[in-house]
């Protein structure tokens, strides 16, 4: 695609420079993707010489919007092509093809300016620095996106005290922990009043306290602030505490786009109660819609919809069975995916 | 909403790169000043370890008078460009030799994220002032060699001194920078490119008589590290040019040093933009 060329670009640029600064109130789209493609040539050794080319297309034809001030949970599997989009949002990455907007930039070719109006979190890897301690990747940032003194101070002050890094500030970065590490990217990334944040798997590795945090502090922020939040996880409770609108994307293409109930009928996403039986015994005759899904030793497997009550189905067991020891697992999304997957390959 | 990303943009790319690579490079040695003695001790090591490189021909001295030709302050003459040269890029752009190892794990892409030049933010990346240790050991060296080499100075030989240790550092800029470049196509080539500038600088200690003809022919017209300091050097020694090559080519270290850095320029971008339609 090359609609945007010389002087034409310009124009086209300018125009859409004052549509945002003019304000989309009208809650216009702010990401915008139109059949965004992005194809690598993967060679893999067959041979001592010989390489075998292949084409991989990781994005394949991909097309949304998201609106200023939603707050979107993007999933799929591992390889589906969640960060090959992240990457090309944040202008890391050239699309192969398609038409991509952030803000009415195109951000592989205004990667820069873009990163003016961007916050990136990658739960994998730190933006900070990784020797220094933590304050003084901020007074990097202050100054690298030429934050005014104000607006700097009360950003620290405010992330400071709701991601609790009072005690961190003058800590190495090599020396926090990983959920502190995660605290203090966040606060990096919002220094600069970024109007999008970009998560990639935002509480992977973090311990129950320090995901309860960072999900308290992005639904504040999103709603005190209006930041428009897009992340990736493989946490499901990431996307009920914090998503309104949930995407699945697998093998590069758009399988679901809508609020998480939807996908949990889509899905027909069951949870399973694993119970402790005193000796091995037959699998359990357990009430419908419930079933026995696999039996090891005197542990037992059940499976029931995630929208009943599993306290009906535990009475129920425990009323027959000698129990005596139990546990409830939630849906994760591989499966909840899996079992769309099976039941679009079905119709 | 952004209040600087437009007042940014207009400002030239140079500038804006200049001024990133100030703030990262400020910010490393406020934190090497916070632990002076540290830094004490790790700068003389710097220095003590590139001094034996010259304790080795000082003891080569010993034995014989002259190395293909060229007496000691001679050498020492050749021995303080290539260090004062080689010091002043190493302390500059040394940095950039760790592209590779950022390319392999991802975190390249940390620095793409942000709204300044990429090449700043390597080159600058752990901006190490201890590398000062070397660039004083060279001029210590410059500094007897000018004391104890007989030449009858003139306009142009005061004149060239100071462009050929500028252009000298130029010319190794370009050869770290071309290596970086060429590290996002082989992330494990960080060896080879020591081969280049490590290499490089050793090379250049010593009197272009002593090396195989071919060697020389590569290294002036495939890598032009001959303009660094051997013939610049030979000029100012009043020596007979290495492949008798013209005279005023003493001169033109400057342009070869730009025309370096341009190509290796290219090279950076070419490397970036296949980085970025890869991501590997």
């Amino acid at each position: 695609m090359t609609e945007t060329a010389g002087t034409a670009g310009t124009t086209a640029e300018t125009a859409e420079r004052e549509t945002v600064t003019g304000g989309e109130a009208d809650g216009g789209a702010f990401i915008e993707l139109e059949g965004v493609e992005k194809v690598f040539d993967v060679r893999k050794k067959t041979g001592f010489l010989k390489r075998e080319r292949r084409r991989v297309r990781a994005v394949d034809g991909l097309s949304f919007t998201v609106s200023r001030g939603e707050v979107v949970g993007y999933i799929g599997p591992n390889g589906a092509g969640k960060s090959t989009t992240i990457k090309m949002l944040t202008g890391i990455l050239t699309p192969s093809g398609g038409r991509l907007r952030v803000a009415g930039i195109d951000p592989s070719r205004e990667r820069t300016r873009l990163a003016h109006r961007i916050g990136v979190v990658f739960g994998q890897r730190t933006t900070l620095w990784w020797d220094l301690p933590l304050i003084d990747s901020y007074r990097l940032m202050h100054r690298m996106y030429r934050i005014p003194d104000a607006r700097y101070r009360e950003n620290l002050d405010r992330c400071v005290e709701l991601l609790q890094l009072q005690d961190l500030l003058d800590v190495p970065v090599r020396q926090l922990s990983l959920g502190q590490r995660m605290r203090g990217d966040i606060a990096a990334a919002l220094l600069h009043d970024p109007e999008v944040l970009y998560l990639d798997e935002p509480t992977i590795g973090l311990d129950v306290v320090s995901k309860t945090k960072v999900r308290g502090f992005l639904r504040d922020l999103n709603a005190e602030r209006g930041t428009t939040v897009l992340l990736t996880t493989h946490d499901l409770q990431d996307i009920e505490q914090l998503c309104s609108r949930v995407m699945v994307i697998d093998h590069g293409r758009l399988m679901y786009d809508g609020p998480l109930e939807g996908l949990h009928e889509s899905g027909e996403s069951e949870r399973t109660l694993v119970v402790d039986l005193e000796r091995e015994l037959p699998p359990i005759e357990a009430p419908e819609p419930a079933r026995v899904v696999r039996v090891e030793g005197p542990r037992q497997w059940l499976a029931f919809p995630a929208s009943a009550s599993a306290a009906g189905l535990v009475a129920a067991v425990a009323a027959r069975y000698p129990l005596v020891d139990l546990s409830v697992r939630e849906p994760d999304i591989e499966s909840v995916i899996a079992k769309m997957y099976a039941e679009r390959a079905g119709a | 909403m952004s209040f600087s990303a437009d007042r940014g943009v207009r400002r030239g790319r140079v500038v804006e790169g200049v001024r990133a690579y100030g703030l990262i490079a400020g910010m490393w040695i406020r934190s090497t000043m916070a632990y002076r003695t540290s830094f004490a001790l790790t700068t003389f090591g710097n220095f003590a370890m590139t001094a034996l490189d010259f304790v080795a021909i000082l003891l080569m001295f010993s034995r014989v008078d002259a190395l293909g030709g060229w007496s000691l302050p001679e050498v020492a003459f050749l021995y303080g460009l290539s260090g004062v040269s080689f010091g002043l890029a190493d302390l500059a752009v040394g940095s950039m030799e760790r592209l590779g190892r950022r390319v392999r794990d991802g975190t390249l892409d940390t620095l793409l994220v942000r709204p300044v030049p990429v090449l700043a933010q390597v080159a600058a990346d752990r901006f190490a002032l201890r590398r000062l240790g070397r660039v004083t050991q060279g001029v210590l060296v410059l500094g007897y060699a000018l004391v104890v080499v007989d030449v009858d100075w003139t306009a142009g030989k005061l004149l060239l001194m100071p462009v050929m240790l500028l252009g000298g550092a130029g010319i190794f800029c370009a050869v770290f920078l071309a290596a970086a470049a060429f590290q996002f196509v082989a992330q494990d080539a960080s060896e080879v490119a020591n081969a280049f500038t490590y290499g490089g600088t050793t090379l250049l200690q010593y009197p272009p008589t002593v090396f195989a003809l071919d060697l020389v022919r590569g290294a002036t017209f495939v890598v032009p590290l001959a303009f660094v300091n051997w013939l610049p050097a030979s000029y100012v020694l009043g020596r007979p040019y290495p492949l008798g090559l013209p005279g005023w080519a003493a001169f033109t270290t400057p342009l070869v040093a730009a025309a370096c850095c341009a190509l290796a320029g290219l090279a950076w971008r070419a490397g970036l933009r296949s980085y970025r339609s890869t991501g590997s």
